[in-house]
């Protein structure tokens, strides 16, 4: 049993009134950089989507967006039928990516916990090689949903694993961690023997899928994953109080009246179903699941109500401005991005860390 | 009636390693301060996570009176850990009004927040309510979670030693706010608390625990005895009273 609070209003002395105002104008200034954080990202989706093998200027990638019957076919079409796939996609996978991070770092306290610690994106890689080294169209309901339908079934999987686990045995965030790492082990393993027995072409495509790209996805596969978002992000809203509480440690979570593992259990299966739906259709895009909630913790603090958005927009601006990298370092060439999301993100990570004062997890 | 809590034959074991043994305390009623003392590894802080309900353990813990489940406020029995909320980025206002708002609590935003504000003052932690927690020292943040206690106007309060990070200043200050919490809720109030002298400034009563067992219980002036001391902490000392009544422990065995 807990306590629950009085609904009693105090009577507010003068000073109680300055300390809800100061309490205010701290919320004010998140607010501003939220929009901000909007901003930045609508900025880099618009690029994103003018800049490309064809270039547009800004103001006709605009209008093509946005008044589409006034602007030029050609542009339409490059805007709506080439580039804009993949630019939502990158909105979609990046939110995903850091919002499973963000919820994964809070439910396991651990600031190195991100969407594939828990084995999701070796498992979907496992998958995604399974089915186009040795083919699955034999295997029942594997041979009907294709590449990234078995990488999702594998990623899928492997939660559940864990997720078993842990009702059986308690979700401890130790066992779960450690549960995940035998997960990753595992599926590497596996990866690599199909590496092994692929064929030359065969090998080629496994690399490709495990990079990361943003290209090969289809619109009903988008559609999926904003499905998931859409279902997934005003649950985590719902439960932000119970979830900012979380990063008070378990006993005092619990004293408060939150029943700390089976949130941690229900987070942990919703926050498995985003990140194996958006690795499944972009492959193993590294670092953005990891940083993008850190850049949020920065930006707006731990309150989930501010917190949750901003790691959403983080985590699409993180990989949209990696997208629009990925197409701007060798003209003509379209490098994939999950190799641009580490190797341009980790520097500018390190510089955020390195300029500030404060510690990035407390 | 008042609200009263009762504990009765409570017993619990950590794996094959018993930790209580048939526990029966004396009532706990509210405006009343309980102290619970006793040696390291007596079971002190286990009899409290067993009456909160965070271990399932033998026995009853039942809430009696009146007035249980009559509040509009819900009332119930809230646990404060011994640890201080952690440093985190989250800001000491945030901090008090999660605790206030987990639950589903009801009402309007702007009085939930006026109660916060009303807290912090209180409790003297106006002055750091935008700070994050993590720029707060050890006994700051564990006032930060007796707010987050305060806030919730709990019929059972179970403090696991609220007073262990903080200064001389601030220990007093914490008994104090405890014992004002217990008489104006009106609160029952069960403490484990490691310095005597402390314990019987606070408490109305004291139960002695002792290799999981109660070893005696009562007013601090009955159950603060220099044969106790000996028995249950293997020290030799000797407990005074001031003119005005405060009980003194001194410990006269020589390092």
């Amino acid at each position: 049993m807990t306590a629950a609070p009085d609904l009693s209003v105090p009577a507010v002395s003068a000073r109680a009134q300055e300390v809800v105002g100061a309490h205010h104008s701290r919320l004010r200034r998140k607010r501003l950089i939220l929009a901000a954080l909007v901003l930045l990202t609508l900025v880099v989706v618009v690029a994103d989507i003018a800049i490309g093998g064809e270039s547009l200027r800004i103001g006709d990638t605009v209008r093509a967006i946005f008044v589409p019957w006034d602007a030029p076919v050609v542009d339409t079409e490059i805007v709506w039928h080439i580039r804009m796939p993949m630019t939502v996609t990158g909105i979609l996978v990046g939110a995903a990516l850091s919002l499973a991070g963000a919820e994964m770092q809070t439910i396991l306290n651990n600031p190195l916990a991100e969407p594939y610690t828990l084995g999701v994106s070796a498992a979907a890689s496992f998958g995604a090689a399974l089915s186009l080294v040795i083919g699955v169209s034999a295997i029942p309901v594997l041979g009907l949903i294709g590449t990234a339908g078995t990488a999702w079934v594998f990623a899928m999987l492997t939660s559940a694993v864990i997720i078993g686990f842990s009702v059986l045995r308690g979700p401890h965030t130790e066992t779960m961690v450690l549960l995940g790492i035998a997960m990753v082990f595992l599926f590497t393993a596996l990866l690599s023997l199909m590496q092994y027995v692929a064929s030359e072409a065969q090998l080629q495509q496994v690399v490709f899928w495990t990079l990361g790209s943003l290209s090969r996805a289809s619109w009903p596969q988008v559609g999926m994953l904003a499905a998931v978002l859409v279902v997934a992000v005003p649950l985590v809203l719902r439960a932000s109080w119970k979830l900012t509480a979380m990063r008070l440690g378990d006993d005092r979570a619990r004293a408060l009246g939150v029943r700390v593992e089976r949130l941690r259990i229900v987070v942990l299966a919703g926050i498995s179903l985003v990140a194996a739906t958006a690795v499944s259709i972009a492959g193993s895009i590294g670092f953005v699941g990891l940083v993008g909630p850190h850049v949020a913790r920065m930006l707006v603090g731990e309150d989930h109500r501010y917190f949750v958005t901003a790691s959403l927009f983080s985590g699409a601006f993180l990989l949209c401005a990696s997208s629009l990298v990925a197409k701007m370092i060798v003209p003509g060439v379209l490098i994939p991005v999950g190799i641009i999301t580490s190797i341009v993100g980790v520097p500018v990570f390190l510089g955020l860390i390195l300029s500030r004062r404060r510690k990035l997890w407390t | 009636m008042d609200l009263t809590l009762h504990v009765e034959r409570l017993g619990f074991r950590y794996g094959r390693t018993p930790v209580l043994h048939e526990v029966t305390l004396p009532e706990v009623r509210a405006t009343e301060v309980t102290a619970v003392i006793g040696p390291n590894g007596s079971g002190k802080s286990t009899l409290l996570r067993c009456v909160a309900g965070f271990h399932r353990a033998r026995g009853q813990v039942r809430l009696t009176g009146s007035d249980v489940g009559r509040r509009p406020d819900g009332g119930g029995i809230l646990y404060l850990p011994q640890d201080p909320p952690p440093p985190s980025s989250i800001t000491v206002f945030e901090a008090v009004l999660v605790a206030r708002r987990i639950g589903g609590a009801g009402g309007r935003r702007q009085d939930h927040e006026a109660h916060v504000a009303a807290t912090l003052t209180k409790l003297g932690l106006d002055e750091f309510a935008t700070r994050r927690l993590s720029d707060l020292s050890g006994g700051q943040r564990q006032m930060v979670g007796l707010a987050q206690a305060m806030t919730r106007r709990p019929d059972v309060l179970l403090l696991d030693e609220p007073t262990s990070n903080l200064d001389l200043r601030n220990q007093l200050q914490v008994l104090r706010l405890v014992r004002d919490l217990a008489r104006d809720q009106p609160a029952a109030v069960l403490a484990v608390v490691h310095d005597l002298s402390l314990a019987a400034r606070i408490a109305d009563r004291i139960v002695v625990l002792h290799d999981g067992v109660v070893h005696s219980s009562g007013p601090p002036a009955e159950v603060l005895t220099a044969e106790m001391l000996g028995a249950v902490y293997q020290v030799e000392g000797t407990v005074q009273e001031t003119r005005d009544g405060v009980l003194t422990i001194a410990v006269t065995d020589s390092l």
